[in-house]
């Protein structure tokens, strides 16, 4: 069997202290166990990178249609101005060159699960004996009237990363002063919890500087959000009154849009906005939901010591897609989950049973440039899915000075910078 | 697929970083690997370790002060932004695990 041999062959190499020479281009010995991943986000080229680290025997191929990859974190920075689109875009050059994992920008369009192959929109078949997926989220536009693919092009939800950010961007640059920029959040559960009120944070930041008669309106379909009374505690302080946050029990919630007049219908009233930025309800992405990895929710249900979908044997899945009980949909929660997917699955493929799982989180907002304040947990795994440990993690302190806030603000940049090289490369 | 427990485990996953077995801690049972809970740092602190920029680089600081400050952290004895909510999520075991580990690999 190949696990055995592949066993076999990293004894001899780790003996030998040669284990790296098997990375080399052009050395895969004859029947490498092969690893397929799909989608090159947080997750999957995480999973890709450590796979190759945790041992570098594997045959990886990691399919991703993007050459470029603009990352969601630290948009909000660019909607605030503090921050291009070019700084927060990577490339896979890393992967290819000094990882030696392939890379192919195709899409995936099929998985055969019985076969164990994947198939792309360039025509490719890709055979695997373990298959990753973290292919992110999709919109679930049928909640919303009104609300579609047409309409994100005058509304724009600006949650995908990319273009739509730089058209929420370019519409609240080209707004006069004194209009109302809408934020709308949905209901739990949706990728990145904070990022709304960071992203309201970085719009007033803009706003004060540049056209301070304006106004930032947050319409939540929920009573409560994360990181509130520090996000609450920063607004008072740097932005007055110009944020008004309206709860879901306020008539908070969004039913309907309409696009082209950029207003929200709520169930008593209409509010018309300069720039409307409607976040819609998420679901995981198209490729998870046609490879039956979902459940009703729309959402994929693991075994969580292993990642691999309980639904398709032998496919993995991590990231925003998954159903990852007690973490939140991040970028750092993604790159966590992969490293413990990726360790599991080299178990798996050389035959022996998957490790302890390990994971954490921490997200840092910015409530102003100088102003950071974070999350995190230490996740452990328990009989109901993973959970903080108890007397670790939690919140920055409230009533903190500005020393402290400035070190998360500086700290935060620190993260964005490491994780993004933990990732991928500057080309 | 054959599964295999424990003895053929801390073989390969020494073989997979390159390795030296006897540089290996005695694992606990329900204890992750060293490598993935180093792995957990990296995400702030850079891959292996390695800083590009204002979080503290500990590639390079020697297993003894990596333990030190953990448990200084742990114990609020230091106080600092974050390190003392992460800190407290750890065992002791853990941390001198994952401070080897740390050494080790910037060697
Ligand atoms: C405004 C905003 C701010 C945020 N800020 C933070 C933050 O500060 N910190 C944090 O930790 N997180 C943050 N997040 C969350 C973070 O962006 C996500 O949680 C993270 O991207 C999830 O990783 P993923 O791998 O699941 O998906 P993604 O990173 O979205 O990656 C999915 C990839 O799969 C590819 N793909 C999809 N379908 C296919 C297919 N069929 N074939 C091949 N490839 C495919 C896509 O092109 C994409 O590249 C933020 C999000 C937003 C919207
Ligand atoms: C969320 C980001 C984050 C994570 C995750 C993280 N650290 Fe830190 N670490 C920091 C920051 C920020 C500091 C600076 C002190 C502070 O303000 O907390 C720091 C400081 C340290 C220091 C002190 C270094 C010095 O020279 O002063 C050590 C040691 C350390 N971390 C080890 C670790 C280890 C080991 C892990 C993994 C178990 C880890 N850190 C995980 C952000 C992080």
């Amino acid at each position: 069997m190949a696990a055995t041999n592949r066993r076999t062959f990293l004894q001899l190499a780790g003996a030998a202290g040669a284990v790296s020479a098997f990375g080399l281009a052009g050395c895969q010995p004859q029947g490498a166990p092969r690893v397929v991943v799909i989608g090159g986000g947080f997750g999957g080229a995480t999973a890709a990178r450590y796979l190759k680290k945790f041992d570098p025997g594997i045959e990886v191929t990691l399919i991703e249609p993007k050459r470029q990859f603009t990352t969601c974190p630290f948009s909000n920075l660019y909607l605030g101005g503090i921050r291009s689109l070019e700084s927060i875009t990577f490339g896979y050059d890393n992967l290819r060159d000094d990882d030696d994992v392939i890379v192919v920008h195709e899409r995936a369009v099929g998985i055969d699960a019985e076969a164990r192959t994947v198939t792309t929109d360039g025509g490719g078949t890709f055979p695997y004996d373990r298959l990753i997926v973290s292919p992110g989220i999709a919109f679930r536009y049928e909640e919303t009237p009104g609300y579609d693919v047409a309409a994100a092009e005058l509304a724009p939800h600006a949650w995908n990363g990319g273009p739509q950010t730089r058209l929420l961007h370019d519409q609240i640059r080209a707004m006069e002063d004194g209009g109302v920029v809408i934020v709308a959040p949905p209901a739990n559960p949706f990728r990145c919890p904070p990022g709304p009120y960071e992203r309201a944070s970085m719009i007033a930041h803009y706003l004060k500087y540049n056209k301070p008669k304006s106004k930032i309106l947050i319409l939540d379909a929920k009573d409560s959000f994360s990181k509130q009374a520090l996000f609450e505690e920063g607004w008072a302080l740097h932005y007055g009154d110009m944020i008004e946050w309206i709860p879901r029990s306020g008539d908070g919630k969004v039913v309907a849009v309409d696009a082209a007049g950029r207003t929200a219908i709520t169930e008593f009233a209409r509010h018309k906005a300069a720039v409307l930025n409607y976040i819609p309800q998420q679901r995981a992405a198209d490729i998870a939901v046609s490879a039956g990895l979902v459940n009703a929710l729309g959402w994929c249900p693991i075994d969580y010591p292993t990642f691999e979908s309980t639904l398709v044997p032998g496919v993995h899945v991590l990231g925003d897609a998954a159903i990852v009980d007690d973490m939140p949909k991040s970028g750092n929660a993604a790159n966590t989950q992969a490293k413990v997917c990726a360790a599991a699955v080299a178990d798996l493929l050389a035959g022996r049973e998957p490790g302890v799982p390990t994971t954490t989180n921490t997200c840092y907002s910015l409530v102003a440039p100088m102003h950071g304040i974070s999350v995190t947990a230490v996740y452990r795994l328990t009989d109901k899915g993973y959970r903080g440990k108890a007397g670790s993690g939690g919140l920055s302190p409230l009533g903190e000075g500005p020393k402290f806030r400035a070190a998360e603000a500086r700290y935060a940049r620190g993260w964005y910078g490491n994780i993004t090289n933990d990732i991928w490369s500057r080309t | 697929m054959i599964r295999k427990r424990s003895a053929l485990r801390a073989t390969a996953c020494a073989a997979a970083v390159g390795l030296p077995l006897a540089a290996l801690p005695a694992a606990a049972e329900d204890m992750a690997k060293p490598e993935l809970l180093a792995a957990n740092c990296f995400n702030c602190h850079g891959p292996n370790g390695e800083s590009l920029g204002t979080v503290p680089e500990l590639a390079g600081i020697p297993a003894s002060l990596l333990i030190r400050n953990l448990r200084e952290f742990k114990s609020d004895t230091k106080i600092a932004t974050i390190m003392n909510r992460i800190a407290k999520g750890y065992s002791d075991a853990e941390i001198e695990a994952i401070a080897r580990y740390i050494e080790r690999v910037n060697q």
